[in-house]
């Protein structure tokens, strides 16, 4: 008897055969890290300094909390969080109106703007940083002298601003690249009916372009924040977390905390605050996509 | 050789029963329709048959063997979808060959058999073309030629008219008649539409709910419905209900009261008596226009198709529908006054079963194979 | 000159004006790349001599290749691991759907919230102890690994645009599961796979946190190779940018063809 017919029993068997791979993989790839983050974030445990170990209860999380760098680089993540999903979201949307309309070349200047979505992140911290921001070969600091305004030093003046800018230049094609494809669903007729009732261009964008998008706009939030909440290349790259802390987020820190220092316990249980961060947004955003799974 | 037979068939999906214990036998090269409102289980019955859902409780058998078990591939059937179905990254050629291609067939022989099938529908000048570019008609002959391919023991059709146009689909029905004597193979077809079903089978099957209503030939289902549902269901316009109040029951019928005198229906009357209330059913088409007649109403709507007219009467709060000569001089708002043969008539008791009536209607022990057998000369192989 | 082509006429210039800055930055990069060390320094100019010294002393430096050859094994060998682990799981999810299946795919999502920095340690002490560290057989795992939920959701979704109707005529016709996926499935997905593909391509080719972290030398990807220009030693931006463009060109062009697909199954389907 061969299992082809969908019994239920049958069926469950030929599942767990055909997703038995992929879910067994992502079981481990999760729980063992997140298991052993966990052990560590309790132990005294670092490599530099092999003899001290044993259990530290809630030592290393003492020290964490107490640390203000912790907050610092808390208050960072946040900022660099909404900043860029603020950028990216306002200037896709009106991007993606912009570059629905019909003009000359749109086709080559759509493919131009979504670009940079598709630069490696180390690529492009080196290109803003050496390139555009440098004080004294850059591009801006060029164009700065040719209108007469003082030099901007950038990453040392504003670190954090500029490292929002590089990953907002990132993530904005991306939002746009999202948004461009859901306006083009839009329905014309639609459109129409609106601008037979009377509707101004602004009128339509507020009540019937915003409104197609709102799934649209959620779902670029929610595939942003996995990216933006552990943003690191840019930062390796450019400041190193510097002028101080002015540009370290969280990601950083705990690197700091585990590749630098060498202290795993502390870096463990900085990784837990993070992943209890993540789940927070988590939470909110998986909501978001079972919505969207309905239809 | 081919037949089939449903024993008690139950299908339950996640606790909700959609066949609930249907019996069904079907003779060799028999056509049966499996006919029936949306939802009423008749495409889940014909998907168990073909073995792509499972059964929940009862037996399948095809040639008397017990094919619950067997997977689709194995049960030796052959399945036209309602959306065709297509592989549309294959020609036509290939479409068709698919499943000799999968059971290993050389590819001469292969080619072979397509075209075998190919000239059956005329499909020659099509073979090397992608299902994206033919037509509906053509699509819905490359879905049937699949089929023929695989030389199956039953074919099974799943509303394969729905998809086409009118003049299309009356086309097709008549192909399909041809085909079904063509192929002189046994076939189930499932489709809503209940002229499909009166034009093409030898036994209808109606469903509703997920049970049997009635199965029968199509005259049968058109003079002895065996409840009120069927009797709705088959004949088109609808039969006109009404309700009426029982005189009197004999052995020459049902006595019941009409607006214009009492009127005797030639049904066994036992189980009902005088003041029952029972339904009068009355098809629009047995329904004549006379000065004299017992029922009156207004004319709301007319409906000239030329040949006939369908008058849309009203009286009181009973609606009627009325298929008249197409000739008749009325126009709306007209009072008329109508009648009908009582021979013709229906009673329904209360909880909806027909009271049988007491003559059997001369067409519906009529076979139509053997009617088929008697005019053509060559008779069944 | 009427006024709707006067504001066509605006409308192009505001286009292409935000195209062109949004461009630049590649643009000057790859620019830049044709010039000398001397020039890159010099005020912006489009003005010069274009040299392809840059690109010839990136490509001659041996180094470059082995990096540019760990990016290839590792993007595309943990790619294809994916689509191999999710291909059969999404052909599960979308045709044999049961209670569990959405819970199983949300679940496979929620694995992406857990961030990399969380589990940095654990990672970092088992590929250590692995033998893994620094090598591509490490990146590879990794990579199909964080990329396997997205893999399979895409994959989903294109699965389950294909009509039932389709496989079911192809079990009628006699295919087992494996010829069904075979024959019917994938050549008519095959569209949706490629982006699939492509995106895990992109996204393993840029990864920039694995590849900064458990890797120094020997397996090395672009993303290392290039972040190692940041060194003070390393201020030379005409073979910076040479080997920048050589980086991203491939991951570009690749971006720009499947773009439009990529959204769709990115999106899971909610944008069209």
């Amino acid at each position: 008897m061969r299992e082809r017919t969908s019994g239920r029993t049958v069926g469950g068997f030929r599942n767990l055969f055909l997703q038995g791979p992929a879910v067994t993989l992502l079981l481990l790839w999760m729980l063992v890290p997140l298991g052993m983050t966990i052990w560590f974030s309790f132990q005294r445990y670092n490599l530099m300094m092999p003899s001290v170990s044993g259990f530290a209860g809630w030592e290393n999380y003492y020290y964490l909390v107490t640390d203000p760098a912790l907050w610092t680089a808390m208050g960072n993540t946040l900022l660099l969080v909404g900043s860029v999903l603020a950028i990216s979201v306002i200037g896709g949307t009106l991007l993606a109106v912009l570059f629905q309309q019909e003009f000359f070349g749109r086709g080559i200047a759509r493919l131009l703007v979504i670009a940079p979505f598709f630069v490696m992140p180390t690529v492009s911290a080196l290109i803003w940083q050496n390139m555009m921001m440098h004080p004294v070969y850059g591009v801006f600091a060029w164009l700065s002298k040719l209108l007469g305004l003082p030099v901007i030093d950038w990453f040392s003046a504003m670190p954090l601003i500029s490292i929002i800018i590089i990953v907002a230049w990132h993530w904005m094609p991306f939002a746009l690249l999202i948004l461009l494809t859901a306006i083009q669903s839009l329905d014309d007729d639609q459109v129409e009916a609106a601008r037979m009732d009377g509707a101004g261009p602004l009128a339509i964008f507020w009540f019937i372009t915003l409104p197609h998008l709102k799934r649209a706009i959620s779902v670029v939030i929610m595939i942003e924040m996995i990216f933006l909440l552990t943003v690191f290349a840019e930062i390796f790259v450019t400041t190193s977390g510097g002028p101080g802390l002015a540009s370290t987020n969280l990601a950083y820190f705990i690197y700091i905390r585990a590749l630098l220092d060498f202290d795993v316990g502390a870096a463990s249980a900085g990784g837990v605050i993070a992943i209890i961060l993540a789940n927070i947004v988590a939470i909110f955003l998986v909501r978001t996509v079972a919505k969207n799974l309905e239809t | 050789m081919a037949t089939l037979h449903l024993n008690n068939i139950v299908k339950d999906f996640g606790g909700t029963q959609v066949i609930k214990g249907v019996d069904l036998e079907v003779k060799d090269r028999e056509f049966v329709v499996f006919v029936g409102p949306s939802g009423c289980g008749k495409s889940t019955l014909m998907r168990m048959i073909a073995g792509l859902e499972s059964t929940t409780s009862g037996e399948i058998a095809i040639d008397g063997e017990r094919v619950n078990e067997v997977g689709p591939a194995d049960r030796g059937l052959a399945m036209v979808f309602q959306s065709y179905a297509l592989y549309p990254h294959m020609s036509v050629e290939d479409n068709m060959g698919f499943s000799l291609r999968l059971a290993k067939v050389p590819k001469a022989e292969r080619r072979e058999k397509v075209l075998a099938a190919a000239r059956i529908l005329q499909l020659e000048p099509l073979l090397d073309r992608k299902p994206k570019a033919l037509s509906g008609g053509q699509r819905q002959r490359v879905a049937i030629g699949r089929a023929i391919v695989r030389n199956p023991s039953i074919f099974l059709f799943d509303e394969p008219l729905s998809n086409l146009d009118a003049a299309l689909r009356v086309q097709m029905r008549i192909e399909l008649a041809q085909l079904h004597e063509e192929l002189d193979a046994t076939m189930i077809y499932v489709t809503h539409d209940q002229i499909e079903a009166m034009t093409m089978a030898d036994k209808i099957v109606v469903l509703q709910d997920g049970v049997v209503e009635q199965i029968g030939s199509p005259m049968e289902l058109y003079h002895h419905p065996r409840n009120r549902f069927v009797a709705g269901f088959i004949g088109s316009p609808k039969m006109n209900f009404l309700e009426v109040e029982v005189r009197g029951a004999d052995a020459e019928g049902v006595e019941v009261a009409l607006p214009g005198g009492d009127c005797r229906v030639p049904v066994a009357g036992d189980g009902v008596s005088a003041g029952d209330v029972v339904t009068l059913g009355i098809r629009p088409e047995h329904l004549a226009l006379d000065e004299q007649g017992p029922l009156t109403g207004q004319i709301q709507v007319i409906e000239r198709l030329g040949g006939v007219t369908s008058l849309y009467l009203e009286h009181g709060d009973s609606e009627w529908i009325l298929v008249a000569d197409g000739d008749v001089a009325h126009r709306v708002r007209d009072h008329v006054r109508f009648t009908f043969d009582p021979a013709r008539a229906h009673l329904f008791t209360a909880d909806g079963l027909a009271l049988a009536h007491l003559e059997r209607h001369p067409l519906v022990d009529i076979d139509r194979k053997e009617n088929r057998a008697s005019s053509a000369s060559g008779g069944q192989r | 000159m009427n006024p709707t082509t006067t504001k066509k006429l605006l409308l192009t210039l505001l286009a292409w004006g935000i195209a062109v800055i949004v461009f630049f930055p590649i643009f000057w990069m790859v620019v830049t790349g044709f010039k000398t060390e001397v020039q890159a320094i010099a005020p912006p100019t489009l003005i010069f001599d274009p040299t392809l010294a840059g690109y010839n002393t990136v490509i001659e430096r041996a180094d470059y290749l082995k990096f540019a050859l760990n990016s290839i094994v590792i993007a595309f060998g943990s790619t294809l691991l994916a689509l191999l682990v999710a291909i059969p799981a999404a052909y599960s999810m979308a045709f044999l759907p049961t209670k569990r299946t959405r819970g199983t795919l949300l679940w496979m999502l929620s694995t992406k919230m857990l961030p990399p920095v969380g589990v940095l340690m654990p990672i970092y002490l088992l590929s250590r102890d692995l033998g893994l560290l620094d090598t591509r057989t490490g990146l590879i795992i990794i990579y199909m690994l964080m990329n396997l939920p997205i893999v399979v959701w895409m994959l989903y979704t294109f699965f389950k645009d294909v009509p039932k109707d389709i496989l079911e005529a192809g079990r009628m016709d006699g295919a087992r599961t494996f010829q069904e996926v075979v024959y019917l499935l994938l050549p008519l997905t095959l569209p949706g796979i490629a982006s699939t593909g492509l995106l895990a391509v992109i996204l393993s080719w840029n990864e920039a946190f694995w590849s900064l972290n458990l890797t120094t030398s020997d397996a090395a990807p672009l993303t290392t190779f290039i972040a190692s220009f940041s060194s003070p030693e390393g201020l030379f931006w005409a073979k910076l940018s040479a080997a920048s463009t050589l980086a991203i060109a491939p991951i570009l062009i690749f971006g720009w063809m499947t773009q439009k697909q990529m959204v769709r199954g990115l999106t899971f389907g909610a944008v069209k």
